[in-house]
């Protein structure tokens, strides 16, 4: 019993780190019907900014977070001006060729400057407690708690305030929402901003979990949130923190109980069942709703 | 209704799509609290003239607002700019509650005494959208929807409204309202271009109008004069 707990400690704890990077896709796909296959990359440049700063400024816990998160939002703007902007009315499959490229170029250009695998400082002093077989350590809590109050504050962003009802709209048809006096450019800017910044979060999470970072960390773990967004219902946001969880949920699962080399296969397997069964996601529809 | 100051300007208006012209070296004016309506068969171009004005399309000529030249303002600073439209098929979000979709379109104002009024206002002309004001657009009916987008302009606070076909698709009685509507609010005092196919209706609230034919402005004058004229009556108000 407690090992199924402690398990399932462990999946909240996974499958809030998918969540966070889940809900960049879903944000990005929800208003420009694209999907970001560089959000992945992003996300390591979030755990890699966050080794920046707690290496060289020393900043605590909180600043660093901040920091990481507003770096990343920011090159995640950056991108969209640059990279994707010019694509917008371009056919799709350019703007994600355009996504891969950008996504191979923060690889390699981290790659060139950092060509060996990092160890990110110990922000916080983690104690673990022991209740019987159960324990429980303060990062994962953290993690946990953490994860949780961002996709708070993103729901509320999205369904309670002006810029996320611009931000819905926008999904629905872009065309009309300039005639509403709404910039949609900067709607889509912030729209990046947010989504990378979690991003750049689940980057300095995952980076403070499993202490060492690479150029590489983000393609294989980008690729499965994208699948969590997928399994939610690409577009939707509540779709995308529930496809976290439960791939979250089914990978530390399988892992506990068949040898750890099946997680993977057996994850990806139930997801394409799920597909299957539901070709729009959880959440999806055939007409989403987006953002 | 005596000649007042201009208050749009548009002149030599060309659109290209592709290399057809939709609009074709088009000039005209509307004077502070006129009625204007273009009329004309699909395609003769009329949407793309309201499509230019509000900044959705690129176009070579000129259009003036107030005295100040809206060539190069993005659509959203020419609805700061006093300009609202409501386009073709309404453009209701409807995944955006009936709130949501007016709330949206005060965007560009920071009078919150006046937008709390103007909310009354909308809802007192509408009552059927404080009814449904916490349901999604997309549940709404056509006429309701037509009753949205019209308050969606309202909220935007642009004093001339740019209507696109507001008619379209709804029941006769259904269209006497919205015109009857039209006529209140230009009372109240707002200027509106209204392009319509329905030329019948929408000439006997105008003060003024053009007749396009692809691309073109082939007659003008008063809403009386034109609906006296032979052409019109048989092109356009069934003999």
């Amino acid at each position: 019993m407690a090992y199924i707990f402690q398990q399932a400690l462990n999946a909240l704890q996974l499958g809030s780190i998918y969540a966070l990077i889940a809900l960049g896709y879903t944000m990005v796909y929800g208003i420009l019907t694209m999907i970001n296959f560089a959000h992945g990359d992003l996300f390591m440049v979030g755990a890699f900014f966050c080794f920046l700063i707690a290496f060289y400024l020393h900043l605590s816990f909180v600043p660093t977070l901040l920091l990481s998160m507003t770096g990343v939002a920011f090159l995640g703007v950056v991108i969209e001006r640059l990279a994707y902007k010019p694509l917008r009315n371009a056919p799709r499959v350019s703007a994600i060729i355009t996504a891969l490229g950008v996504g191979l170029f923060l690889e390699n250009f981290t790659l060139a400057l950092a060509p060996y695998p990092k160890h990110i400082p110990t922000l916080l002093e983690n104690t673990t407690w022991t209740l019987g077989t159960l324990s429980i350590s303060s990062l994962q809590i953290i993690v946990i708690v953490l994860s949780l109050v961002l996709m708070l504050i993103l729901d509320f962003i999205v369904q309670r305030t002006k810029a996320g009802m611009a931000m819905r709209a926008i999904s629905w048809d872009k065309t009309i929402v300039p005639l509403m006096g709404v910039p949609v450019n900067k709607i889509i800017s912030l729209t990046f901003a947010l989504g990378t910044g979690l991003g750049g979060a689940a980057g300095m999470m995952y980076g403070l979990a499993y202490p060492v970072i690479d150029p590489y960390m983000g393609i294989m773990v980008g690729w499965k949130a994208f699948i969590c967004a997928v399994v939610g219902g690409i577009g939707n946001i509540r779709g995308a923190m529930i496809g976290g969880f439960i791939l979250g949920g089914v990978e530390i699962m399988v892992a506990a109980f068949f040898p750890s080399t099946y997680r993977d296969f057996v994850a990806f397997t139930l997801l394409l069942v799920l597909l299957i069964v539901r070709p729009y996601g959880i959440l999806g529809k055939p007409q989403p709703q987006k953002v | 209704m005596t000649p007042s100051e201009k208050i749009l300007a548009v002149s030599h208006l060309s659109v290209d799509y592709d290399s057809i012209h939709a609009v074709d070296d088009i000039s005209f004016d509307v004077g502070k609290g006129e009625i204007v309506t273009l009329i004309g068969a699909n395609g003769a171009g009329k949407s793309s003239i309201l499509r230019a004005i509000s900044g959705l399309i690129p176009y070579n000529g000129s259009i003036s607002y107030a005295g100040k030249d809206l060539k190069n303002i993005e659509a959203d600073q020419i609805v700061a700019a006093g300009i609202a439209h409501v386009p073709e098929g309404r453009g209701i979000f409807g995944n955006l509650t009936v709130m949501e979709n007016l709330k949206l379109a005060t965007w560009q104002r920071k009078d919150k005494e006046q937008i709390k009024k103007d909310f009354e206002n909308v809802f007192s002309l509408f009552p059927r959208l404080k009814e449904r004001r916490k349901q999604q657009g997309g549940m709404l009916s056509g006429g309701e929807q037509q009753m949205l987008a019209v308050g969606r302009a309202l909220m935007t606070d642009a004093p001339m409204l740019l209507l696109d076909e507001p008619s379209m698709g709804l029941s006769p009685v259904l269209v006497r309202d919205i015109f009857k509507i039209i006529q209140d609010i230009n009372q109240a005092g707002k200027t509106i271009l209204l392009v319509e196919q329905n030329a019948n209706m929408s000439l006997h609230i105008a003060s003024r109008g053009y007749v396009l034919e692809t691309g073109r402005i082939v007659l003008s004058g008063t809403g009386r004069e034109l609906t006296g004229n032979p052409k019109v009556k048989e092109a356009y108000l069934g003999g």
